[in-house]
C-alpha cells in the first residue's frame, strides 16, 4: 500500500502527449511551408542548382509574356468555380428535395464506394463515355446520328473545359454529399423540417431556409477544397483538360518536367500564380458566401412558402444526381469493358469478342506499378494512421482538444494547391542532392492521407463511450492498457475505414508521385495518367481497373474484417 | 487506523463557479446516499473520486482511502471501483474475460477458478465464453458487480447504478450488490435519484442543492 502516498510524477508523459499534435502538425504542414519555399526562391530567379543565383523578376515578366497565360489563367477559374458551384448545387438540391427518403439513401449507397474512386480513372471513364468514339456516341450510332465514323468534334479536351467541369462535378458530387450527409447528424434536420412543413413551407424551401445553413457551416471547408482543388488539379486536367493552351496547373508540371533546368523558373513564377489566383477565389467565394447569407436572410424574413419550387427542384436534383453517379458507374464499366475488349470497331456498342490478352500484355507493367502503389499506401498509412491515433489519444489524456483554428490547419494541405509548393519540394530535392524516389514520394503522401485519416477517425474516436475509460481505469488499468485492449480493438471497424480512406487517397495522388518521386516513381495513377496521351484505351481501361479494385480492395477488407473478428460479439454490429 | 473512505472539505467548482461542497466519513460496510436534481453535480462529485474530472471542473479537498490520501493518485492506483447505470461490459469480451480484465493476480488456474465462483455466485455458472450481448438486463449488471468485485477495490461507487433495471430486478440487483459491498466491508458512496434505493441503503443521506 505504501505506492499510494507516492505522488507520481505524471508531468513528464503529460509533455510527451503534449507534444504528439505538434510533432503530426511539422509532419504535415512542414513538407507544404518547405515546398512553398523551394517554389519563391526560383520564381524569384534563384536557382543554384542550375547555376542561376540572382535574384530578379524576370520569371515573372517570362510568364506574363507567355502568350498562353490569360487561356491558361481563365480556364483555372471557370473550371474551377462552374465545378464547384454546379457540385454544390446538386448536392443542395438532392438533400433539400430528397431529405430522409429512400431515393436518397440508394443513391448514398451508390455514390459512398464512388468517392474513394482514383479521379484518374474516373476522368478516363468520363472520357471514354462522351468522346466522340466513345460509348455514348456508339450506343446512338448509326441509327440516330447516322455516323458511322466519329464526328470531328472536340467534346473532351474542349477548349472551354466544360469536359474537364464535367469530370470534376461527377467526382466532387459523392463528396460532398457525403460530407453534407455526415453533417445531418448534427442539425436536428428531421425535427426543423417538421416545424417548417408545420408552418405550410414547401420541402425544398423548408429544407433551404431552416436546415442549409447549419448543414453548410459544417461543409463549408470541404467546399473550399473543392473550389481550390478544382482549380489547380493536375491528373484531371491532363485526361479532360484543353491542350493548347493546357489548364495552369498543366503548363506547369509540363515546366517542370522541361530537360531545361532554367524552365523551372517560369515553372515556380506560374506556380506562385496558381497560388495567387487560388487565394483570390477562396476570398471571392467568401464574399459569395456573404451575399448568399444576406440574400438567403431577406428570402426567409418575406416567408414566403415557395410551394411550387418543388415541383421543379425535386426532379432536377434527381435527375442530376442519378446522371452523375451513373456516368462515373457506367465510365468505369467501360473502363473494364476496355480492357477486355478484343476487335471494336465503330460505332459497334460492344466488343466483337472480349479476351484476357490485353491484360496478359500489360500485366507485367501493371504488377510492377502495383507493388509500388502498395508499398506507398501501406507505408503513409500506417504513419498516419499512428499519427492521428497518437493525437487524438494525446486529446484525451491532456483533455485538450482540437480548435477550430486547429482545424484550419487540418485542411490547410487540401487547401493550399499541390501545384503550388511540389515544384518547390522537388527543387529542394533537387538542391539537397537527395535522389528523389520512394521515401520523399511516401512522406508526402503522408501529407495528403494524414487530413483525410484524421477528418474519419475522429468523430468515432471521440464517440467511444468515456464511461469505458472510467470503469477500466477504476479496475487497475493503465492509460496504455486502456488504449490497446480497449479502446483500440473496440474502434477497430473506425480504424480500418479510416485506413481505407487514406490508402484510396495515396493511390490516387498523381502530382506528389510524379515530382517528390522526380518522374522515376511509377504507380498505377502516375502510368495511367502518363498512358492518356497515346490513347490505348485498352491499356487504359486495364490500368483505370487496376486502380480502381485497389482501392475498393480495402474498402472490402475493412468492412469484413471486423465482421469475421467480432463474429460472435453482437455488441459490436450496431 | 483511520479505515474507510473520507471525503475532507471536498468543494468543486464548474468554470471558477463553486458547484458543490461535501464533507462525509463513510465506513467500511457503510453506504453513504448522495441525492439531488440533475445538475447538482452528483456525478461529477464520483469523476472527482474516481480520478476522472473534466477540465472544466477544479477540486480542492482531500479523498482519503483507507487512511492514504488519494487525491493526486492517477484512477488506476486509487482502488476505487465504480458501477454505472449501463453495466458497460466490454463488448468484444466474452463474460470471462471481462472478470478476467479486473482481477488481479494468481495462476490460471487460480484465475479460471475465481472467476468461475465468482459467476456461480450471481447465478451466472458456465456463463464464461458467452458474448455479453446477448445477456439479460439483470445479467449484465451482475456481471458488472462481480468484474468490479474481482478488482479487489477498497471502495465502491454506485452512479445511478439500478436505474436502468426494470422494477423487480432492481430491488434484487441492489441488494445483491449492498450484500456484496457489506460482506467485504466496502466503504459505498451511492448517487441516485430514487427514494427507494437511499431507503434500502439505510445509511446517511446528503442532499445536493441544484
Amino acid at each position: 500500500m505504501t505506492d499510494r502516498a507516492v505522488r507520481r510524477p505524471a508531468s513528464t508523459a503529460r509533455s510527451f502527449w503534449g507534444a504528439l499534435p505538434l510533432l503530426t502538425l511539422i509532419i504535415m504542414i512542414g513538407p507544404v511551408l518547405a515546398g512553398l519555399f523551394g517554389t519563391v526562391l526560383p520564381a524569384f530567379g534563384y536557382l543554384p542548382a542550375a547555376g542561376l543565383g540572382a535574384f530578379s523578376i524576370a520569371p515573372f515578366t517570362d510568364l506574363f509574356a507567355w502568350n498562353g497565360i490569360w487561356a491558361a489563367t481563365r480556364l483555372s477559374v471557370t473550371t474551377g468555380f462552374a465545378a464547384t458551384f454546379l457540385s454544390l448545387a446538386i448536392v443542395t438540391l438532392l438533400m433539400a428535395g430528397w431529405s430522409g427518403t429512400r431515393a436518397l439513401r440508394w443513391l448514398e449507397t451508390l455514390l459512398s464506394p464512388l468517392l474513394s474512386v482514383p479521379h484518374a480513372a474516373t476522368a478516363f471513364g468520363i472520357a471514354f463515355l462522351i468522346a466522340p468514339s466513345g460509348w455514348i456516341a456508339r450506343m446512338i450510332s448509326p441509327w440516330l446520328t447516322g455516323w458511322d465514323r466519329p464526328p470531328d468534334v472536340l467534346i473532351t479536351q474542349d477548349p472551354l473545359g466544360i469536359a474537364l467541369t464535367l469530370g470534376l462535378v461527377t467526382k466532387e458530387v459523392p463528396f460532398l454529399l457525403l460530407m453534407a450527409l455526415a453533417a445531418k447528424g448534427q442539425s436536428a434536420s428531421t425535427q426543423r423540417m417538421r416545424v417548417a412543413q408545420s408552418l405550410g413551407y414547401g420541402r425544398v424551401s423548408g429544407w433551404l431556409k431552416s436546415v442549409f445553413p447549419v448543414i453548410y457551416a459544417q461543409i463549408h471547408l470541404p467546399v473550399l477544397v473543392v473550389l481550390a482543388y478544382s482549380m489547380s488539379v493536375v491528373d484531371v486536367a491532363m485526361i479532360l483538360g484543353p491542350t493548347t493552351p493546357p489548364p495552369l496547373s498543366v503548363q506547369v508540371v509540363k515546366w517542370m518536367s522541361d530537360p531545361d533546368l532554367s524552365k523551372r523558373l517560369i515553372a515556380s513564377a506560374a506556380a506562385l500564380w496558381q497560388l495567387a489566383l487560388v487565394i483570390a477565389a477562396l476570398g471571392v467565394w467568401w464574399i459569395g458566401e456573404r451575399i448568399t447569407a444576406r440574400l438567403g436572410l431577406a428570402w426567409v424574413e418575406r416567408g414566403a412558402r415557395n410551394l411550387r419550387l418543388d415541383k421543379t427542384a425535386r426532379p432536377l436534383g434527381i435527375t442530376l444526381g442519378t446522371v452523375s453517379a451513373l456516368s462515373v458507374l457506367l465510365g468505369l464499366l467501360c473502363l473494364g469493358v476496355w480492357s477486355f475488349a478484343g476487335f471494336w470497331g465503330y460505332p459497334d456498342a460492344l466488343p466483337q469478342s472480349l479476351t484476357p490478352k490485353n491484360w496478359a500484355r500489360h500485366w507485367p507493367d501493371i504488377s510492377d506499378s502495383l507493388i509500388t502503389t502498395l508499398l506507398i499506401a501501406a507505408l503513409s498509412v500506417a504513419v498516419a494512421v499512428t499519427l492521428v491515433i497518437a493525437c487524438l489519444e494525446a486529446e484525451h489524456r491532456t483533455g485538450r482538444s482540437l480548435s477550430q483554428k486547429g482545424l484550419w490547419l487540418i485542411y490547410a494541405p487540401l487547401l493550399i494547391p499541390q501545384i503550388a509548393f511540389l515544384p518547390g519540394v522537388q527543387t529542394a530535392l533537387l538542391i539537397t542532392g537527395a535522389t528523389s524516389g520512394f521515401w520523399p514520394v511516401s512522406l508526402m503522401h503522408v501529407v495528403f492521407v494524414l487530413p483525410y485519416v484524421f477528418l474519419s477517425l475522429t468523430d468515432p474516436w471521440r464517440n467511444w463511450d468515456p464511461r469505458i475509460d472510467t470503469i477500466a481505469r477504476s479496475l487497475g488499468t493503465s492509460p496504455t492498457r486502456v488504449l490497446f485492449t480497449l479502446r483500440l480493438p473496440m474502434l477497430l471497424r473506425p480504424i480500418l475505414t479510416a485506413a481505407a480512406v487514406g490508402f484510396a487517397v495515396s493511390v490516387g495522388q498523381y502530382l506528389p508521385t510524379l515530382l517528390a518521386g522526380g518522374g522515376r516513381v511509377a504507380t498505377l495513377t502516375t502510368e495511367a495518367v502518363a498512358l492518356s496521351s497515346g490513347g490505348d484505351r485498352r491499356a487504359i481501361g486495364a490500368f483505370g481497373v487496376a486502380q480502381t479494385l485497389a482501392v475498393i480492395a480495402p474498402f472490402a477488407i475493412a468492412t469484413l474484417l471486423p465482421y469475421w473478428m467480432w463474429r460472435n460479439r453482437k455488441g459490436l454490429h450496431g | 487506523m483511520d479505515n474507510g473512505l473520507h471525503l475532507k472539505a471536498v468543494e468543486i467548482y464548474r468554470d471558477g463557479q463553486p458547484l458543490l461542497q461535501i464533507d462525509a466519513q463513510v465506513g467500511p460496510g457503510e453506504i453513504l446516499t448522495v441525492m439531488g436534481p440533475s445538475g447538482s453535480g452528483k456525478s461529477t462529485l464520483l469523476s472527482f473520486l474516481t480520478g476522472h474530472l473534466a477540465p472544466a471542473f477544479t477540486a480542492t479537498g482531500q479523498v482519503v482511502l483507507d487512511g492514504y490520501d488519494v487525491t493526486s493518485q492517477p484512477p488506476e492506483h486509487r482502488k476505487i471501483g465504480i458501477l454505472f447505470q449501463d453495466d458497460l461490459l466490454f463488448p468484444h469480451l466474452s463474460v470471462g474475460a471481462n472478470l478476467a480484465f479486473g482481477l488481479r493476480g494468481g495462476t490460471k488456474s487460480e484465475r479460471q477458478k475465481t472467476i468461475e465462483t465468482a459467476l456461480s455466485d450471481v447465478g451466472l455458472q458456465g456463463f464464461e465464453t458467452r458474448d455479453p450481448a446477448t445477456l439479460s438486463g439483470g445479467q449484465k449488471a451482475r456481471g458488472a458487480l462481480m468484474r468490479v468485485l474481482l478488482s479487489d477495490p477498497k471502495a465502491l461507487l454506485l452512479d445511478e447504478a439500478f436505474s436502468g433495471l426494470d422494477t423487480d430486478r432492481r430491488a434484487q440487483i441492489r441488494d445483491l450488490t449492498f450484500d456484496h459491498a457489506r460482506k467485504k466491508h466496502l466503504p459505498v458512496v451511492m448517487v441516485t435519484h430514487d427514494i427507494d434505493d437511499a431507503n434500502a441503503a439505510g445509511g446517511q443521506v446528503i442532499q445536493l442543492g441544484a
